[in-house]
């Protein structure tokens, strides 16, 4: 039964992505992906990936509307209807999909068990695991653990990104960016003066901040982990945003110190990768820091390294928040 | 056991209260009624499936958090109705009965 | 010759080809940087469908010997996860640049824009 909910939902997914792109409204673009991201983490949850789609439910739903608002806010916000048909780049698509598709007839059917993926290294991670690494969530077993390298390049990566966008955004601009009723934005901070949005924003931010402390800490006894918390948090910063104006949450939450907490984040990660060396084992070898019991040093090692991730990635979407948002009053 | 049934009707009541909101957005002639028929589905529609859900889990973690999730739907589904026709008025979309409206009311 | 079992690897194709043709067709750069969005995701559903076992449930050990016995895989996951974060990074310093390349030009549409290159 739940295989014709799978396909519906896949189907909604291809149909809310062509009305995307069809859209001519900028505005009405971008609230479509963030229907279509919601639809996708329904699909991934439908394919077991409980981690997967709280974190792309919280980022592609939550975040990602936010910033191309905000962006959209400071540009046009219609697009001109290009003329002239698109030929070539038409064939080229619709050729290579001829092509994808023929290639894969041959795939192995999903769901299937003896595909070649799941005969080699996952049944190693899903046999060793209680036995090197004692804790229930085998996902961040294997991304804080096991696969720690990629994951200390990717919080690198993420906060290079951060360091862009405010190295990008730092220029004075020469000519005021067209923000609609800028005028009335002076006056009316955010959105003080609606009352409803207000009081129920306000009951929300700290359940929304509880939550993302409840899904840091728990990721490893259940779907959750640093980066999804990391959203999270910068989801309740953002609403605070949002209500009381973008000039109060950057009064609340400084470009400076927040460029200090990303880096304070990935100095975390790779300290305690330092830490393990110092201490005679390899770099991000967690069995160092409890040498009489490695479980426990690979539990605690895992705590600190989520919280690092989780660290930088709050700050460096709050701190993009911020850019963008306030821009116009730059 | 008859909570079993009460459950399943509850979630019969639900599917249908989400298909009438459904029938709703397509059919109604206005964006004010249309964001009327689809509240009728993120509230009625859907706290009617979750005290379901809940009646058919027992006394387990899981019915509170079903309970939970209940409750910030039921704090935030208003708000963003409330947000969508605001923002609607605010930009000039006007109803389609407002000009048998008396002077001082039309928006 | 089970084609039905192939419908995620469709979809998967289908929205690589709306993403891919976006980039390529599309004028405005936040037009385009939705596209590419699109793509990624589509990517990401390729990942998380190859990880799928029929009968097999999220790869949390609970405890109870029932849901223990079969997992699906954890390894897609666990590239997906950075993946996603990492590609809203990315998305937000393209909207950076976007912002700052319609404070100098006024505009973005691509042939606004090299229009006035090859006036200048």
């Amino acid at each position: 039964m739940i295989t014709v909910f799978d396909y519906f939902t896949l189907t909604m997914v291809a149909i809310v992505a062509v009305a995307t792109i069809t859209s001519s409204n900028l505005f009405v673009a971008s609230m479509w992906s963030g229907i279509y991201s919601l639809l996708m983490a329904c699909n991934f949850f439908i394919l077991d990936a409980a981690d997967v789609a709280l974190t792309e439910a919280a980022v592609g739903a939550g975040v990602s509307t936010v910033l191309y608002m905000g962006a959209l806010s400071l540009t046009d916000d219609k697009e001109q209807v290009s003329r002239g048909r698109k030929i070539l780049p038409l064939l080229a698509v619709v050729a290579l999909g001829l092509i994808l598709m023929i290639v894969t007839i041959e795939h192995p059917r999903v769901g299937d068990i003896n595909a070649p993926i799941h005969q080699h290294v996952a049944p190693w991670y899903i046999e060793k695991t209680p036995e090197y690494i004692n804790i229930p969530n085998l996902v961040t077993a294997i991304l804080a653990s096991f696969r720690g390298f990629d994951t200390m390049g990717e919080v690198l990566v993420i906060f290079t990104a951060g360091i862009g966008v405010i190295s990008v955004l730092s220029f004075k601009p020469k000519r005021a960016a067209s923000v609609s009723g800028s005028e009335l934005g002076k006056q009316i901070r955010g959105l003080h003066h609606h009352a409803v949005l207000r009081v129920v924003g306000k009951l929300l931010i700290p359940i929304i901040l509880l939550f993302g402390l409840l899904v840091q800490f728990h990721g490893k006894y259940s779907p959750g982990g640093g980066f999804s918390a990391g959203a999270l948090f910068a989801a309740a910063i953002m609403l605070y945003g949002i209500l009381e104006g973008a000039d109060r949450s950057a009064h609340a939450m400084p470009q400076a110190v927040m460029l200090k907490l990303a880096a304070l984040g990935c100095t975390i990660y790779t300290g305690v990768g330092f830490v393990c060396m110092l201490l005679g084992h390899h770099f991000l070898d967690y069995n160092a820091l409890w040498p009489s019991n490695p479980k426990l040093g690979q539990y605690y090692g895992i705590l600190m390294v989520e919280f690092g991730v989780g660290l930088t990635v709050t700050a460096v979407l709050i701190m993009i928040f911020n850019a963008i948002a306030n821009r116009a009053t730059y | 056991m008859w909570i079993e049934w009460l459950a399943y009707a509850l979630l019969a009541a639900g599917s249908f209260f989400v298909v009438v909101g459904a029938i709703g957005v397509l059919r109604m002639p206005d964006l004010y009624t249309r964001m009327h028929a689809s509240s009728v589905t993120e509230m009625l529609g859907s706290m009617l499936i979750i005290i379901g859900l809940m009646l058919l889990t027992g006394w387990t973690l899981s019915t509170f958090k079903l309970f939970a999730i209940m409750m910030f739907l039921f704090f935030t589904a208003p708000v963003a109705s409330y947000a969508m026709a605001n923002a609607a008025l605010l930009s000039g979309v006007k109803p389609q009965l407002a000009d048998e409206l008396p002077e001082e009311k039309r928006p | 010759m089970n084609l039905l079992g192939l419908y995620n690897y469709w979809v998967y194709l289908f929205l690589l080809l709306v993403g891919m043709y976006t980039v390529f067709a599309k004028n405005n750069y936040v037009k385009r940087l939705i596209g590419l969005s699109i793509f990624q995701s589509a990517v990401f559903l390729l990942f998380i469908s190859m990880d799928k076992v029929a009968g097999g449930t999220g790869p949390i050990f609970t405890g109870n010997p029932v849901t223990d016995a079969v997992f699906a895989n954890p390894l897609p996951q666990v590239l997906i996860l950075t993946a996603i974060v990492v590609g809203i990074a990315g998305t937000a310093l393209g909207l950076a640049i976007t912002v700052r390349i319609r404070e100098e030009y006024g505009s973005i549409e691509e042939s606004d824009i090299r229009k006035m290159d090859d006036q200048s």
